[in-house]
């Protein structure tokens, strides 16, 4: 479900017209309208998608090439720093993401540091076998599970880790 | 015309340097033109495609030093997909053949690749520089036969390319009789360096003046490298993460208090934040800091940097520094030319790092200030103005308000009259970035009053094709405007079609402009190269007649005297 959502919020961000996603716009492009007239039509319905933009929290969403900023240095802003918690750890640690290409480095990476196993991961029902359950706080202030979205993605949204254990990894597992 | 023999006039040209003025003296007279080809050495070509090697050797034989620019500028954006064009390899294999004497070449943004650079570097065998600029294409292993074969090698400059570390030994194939660098920057680079070689290297070569490291070499061998040469002029730190107490830090601190020659100090690009302090003794010798890489450093350790730093003229750094922190360069950095701070949170936590406040401070204290590229959260015109007012002499201007079309955040109105101002007072304003909120006025204020402007970059404003009419209109001296996401159309692309021979490129991205009106245009104007980049339908865009509604995602044309380019791949379509 989080996937989707996430989805459906890129589809519409790279979506190539003018004006942008996120509630503040739409309120600006109602305020300017004498100012500014729209003049590409929309594909989809105008109400409908205002209404779902203005139900969805405003966040900082990505439009292709924005900021002007370069690749080169977009790659080198190191600030992926990120911190991980694990319960019943008694400090948190930080790593850096850049330094990790894919999921199963990370996790690794996270094993050794935390001394413990992660289970498997599937689609359908997240980590098995070991209760313990990688999970992130992203962009939007929301806790994901690690895993589901592409690895590029997860590591551009991923503000913080949180290792959970126990009865909250239980309880999650089976609400999914 | 000539009272001199040829001899005398040629003599005469070679004060003449700058490529405007030698262009000028080529069109006098068809003498002056013949001498005039024969004696240049240097020539700059804005546009790859716009020329071909072969017409380029015709007129220039005696060529020495070449620079090619490739892609056009919003590819840093990636606007532009990586196979677009911009391919080195046809210019070194003509050059070679021709055995022209090059002695230099400088790319930016184009594609390199290692057969391009072992081509290059066996066919001229007085070749004694190569500066590659956001290039891409080439591994280490390419690095490598620069560096064997180059004798005479001076300058190897690697300025943010993507390369292919293969994390070889390319640093140890320079010679030990290769004593003759004087700029090496490796900084880009991601892997691992030979350090024992790198030291060697910089031990045997006395004239180095230049050295950017990469983030493989630590603090120790930066101690060494740099107690090996106390003339260094201009270094990139490369990592730089040890206790202030440890022995290689101490012996840092020796070896950076003997270099009295250094200006120019970059890189940090892994920063622990005390370590800056080393540096304090020779910071009041800086003239340029780049501290933009180092995300790590925090703003209290950055501002007690620039404070030593009085005779500053150049500082690149990050937002982080604050409003606070530009109000320090502002009292303390009085020779500052040029200033840009960049974004140090891309992601988007809504932090708001530096603000108009931090703009107008510097203006007001840095009196000398000519370019500036500010990226920051909010502006006002009422900033704007007073910027404009303490600062006449820009001559580059680049704002980048982060949230496109964001108002003025006291009126909640447009950003017009704040640009407004400032292209009224900045008589000399050859660059302009424009960002915010913005209708058609602002475009009309730059019409009527730039009349220097050179460069144009306009993302997310103005209303209608009057906008856009205005730049084409009243900017006699535009060379390169590129609009992204703008409601300018047909109208606007089809008023003035000769205005583009007078221009280096236009690029026009999620704007209205249609299939029809490209076509148009490729009709009146062969020598117009009009591409159309559409990565979305690998093949053609449908002609189905109704060409009059289709957009176009993507259109860049350029003015050429070779007509339509061979190397474009299958989504760009070359009408």
């Amino acid at each position: 479900m989080a996937y989707e959502k996430v989805n459906e919020l890129n589809l519409k961000d790279t979506e190539l017209r003018l004006g942008l996603p996120g509630t503040e716009e739409v309120i600006q492009e109602q305020e300017f309208s004498c100012v500014r007239s729209n003049k590409r039509p929309f594909e989809s319905n105008d109400e409908e998608a205002r209404e779902e933009e203005a139900s969805t929290p405003p966040t900082k969403t990505q439009i292709v090439g924005w900021p002007p900023v370069r690749s080169y240095r977009k790659n080198n802003s190191s600030v992926s720093y990120v911190k991980v918690s694990m319960d019943g750890a008694p400090y948190l640690r930080k790593i850096d993401l850049k330094t990790y290409k894919n999921y199963p480095e990370l996790l690794k990476a996270l094993e050794n540091m935390f001394k413990f196993t992660i289970g498997e991961y599937c689609e359908r029902e997240g980590y098995k076998g070991s209760g313990f359950v990688p999970t992130y706080e992203d962009k939007d202030g929301d806790w994901m599970l690690v895993g589901d979205v592409p690895w590029d993605m997860f590591s551009s949204s991923c503000k913080r880790l949180r290792i959970m254990k126990g009865s909250d990894a239980l309880a999650l597992d089976s609400a999914l | 015309m000539n009272y001199f023999p040829d001899e005398v006039t040629e003599h005469v040209f070679d004060f003449v340097t700058s490529h405007k003025d030698r262009n000028a003296i080529s069109l006098v007279c068809k003498s002056w033109y013949k001498i005039e080809r024969y004696s240049r050495q240097r020539v700059f070509i804005g546009n790859c495609y716009a020329i071909n090697p072969e017409r380029l050797l015709r007129r220039f034989p005696c060529l020495k030093s070449l620079t090619l620019k490739g892609k056009p500028h919003f590819a840093d954006f990636n606007l532009v997909p990586h196979e677009w064009g911009g391919f080195v390899q046809p210019w070194i294999e003509a050059l070679a053949r021709s055995r022209v004497g090059l002695e230099e070449l400088r790319l930016k943004r184009m594609v390199v690749t290692d057969e391009s650079l072992e081509l290059l570097s066996r066919s001229f065998p007085n070749f004694k520089s190569l500066v590659l600029v956001s290039c891409e294409g080439f591994t280490t292993d390419g690095l490598a036969s620069i560096a064997a074969n180059c004798r005479h090698i001076r300058d190897l400059d690697l300025q943010e390319n993507e390369i292919d570390d293969h994390r070889g030994q390319w640093l140890s194939c320079f010679p030990d009789t290769c004593t003759s660098l004087v700029t090496l920057n490796f900084a880009c680079l991601e892997g691992e360096t030979n350090l024992v070689a790198l030291e060697r290297l910089v031990a045997r070569s006395p004239n180095l003046k230049s050295l950017k490291l990469n983030r493989a070499v630590p603090l120790d061998a930066l101690a060494r490298l740099m107690a090996c040469a106390p003339q260094i002029v201009d270094l990139g730190v490369g990592s730089y993460e040890n206790d202030r107490e440890s022995e290689p830090y101490l012996k840092l601190e020796a070896a950076i208090k003997k270099c009295t020659s250094l200006r120019s100090l970059s890189g940090f690009l892994e920063a622990a934040p005390h370590c800056l302090s080393a540096f304090h003794p020779i910071c009041h010798n800086l003239t340029s800091l780049n501290l933009s890489y180092a995300a790590e450093i925090h703003s209290s350790h950055l501002i007690k940097l620039i404070q030593h730093c009085n005779k500053l003229q150049r500082l690149w750094i990050l937002d982080s520094i604050g409003d606070k922190g530009l109000a320090v360069v502002a009292s303390t950095c009085k020779e500052l030319q040029e200033l840009r701070v960049f974004p140090s949170d891309l992601v988007g936590g809504g932090n708001t790092a530096v603000t108009e406040d931090g703009l107008v401070a510097i203006s007001a204290g840095c009196t000398k200030l000519h370019s500036i590229l500010y990226f920051c959260q909010q502006m006002t015109n009422a900033a704007l103005i007073t910027v404009a007012k303490n600062c006449p002499n820009f001559i580059r201007f680049r704002l980048c308000i982060l949230e496109p079309n964001k108002p003025d955040h006291v009126t909640s109105g447009p950003l017009d009259e704040g640009f407004g101002a400032i292209v009224r007072a900045c008589k000399s304003l050859r660059r302009l970035s424009l960002s915010g909120l913005l209708t058609d006025q602002v475009f009309h204020y730059i019409g009527k009053y730039a009349h220097e402007l050179e460069m144009l970059s306009i993302a997310f404003a103005g209303d209608t094709d009057k906008g856009m009419l205005y730049v084409l209109d009243g900017c006699k001296k535009m060379r390169k405007l590129e609009i992204r996401d703008s409601p300018f159309g047909d109208t606007a692309l089809l008023a003035d079609v000769n205005k583009y021979e007078t221009m280096r490129s236009l690029w026009m991205s999620s704007c209205e402009v249609t299939l029809g009106g490209c076509k148009r245009i490729a009709q009146i104007a062969p020598w117009l190269n009009v591409e159309i980049i559409n990565e979305n339908n690998n093949n053609r865009m449908e002609e189905n007649g109704h060409e009059g509604r289709q957009e176009v995602d993507k259109l860049y044309l350029y003015r050429t005297v070779v007509g339509t380019r061979t190397d474009a791949p299958p989504f760009v379509w070359i009408l």
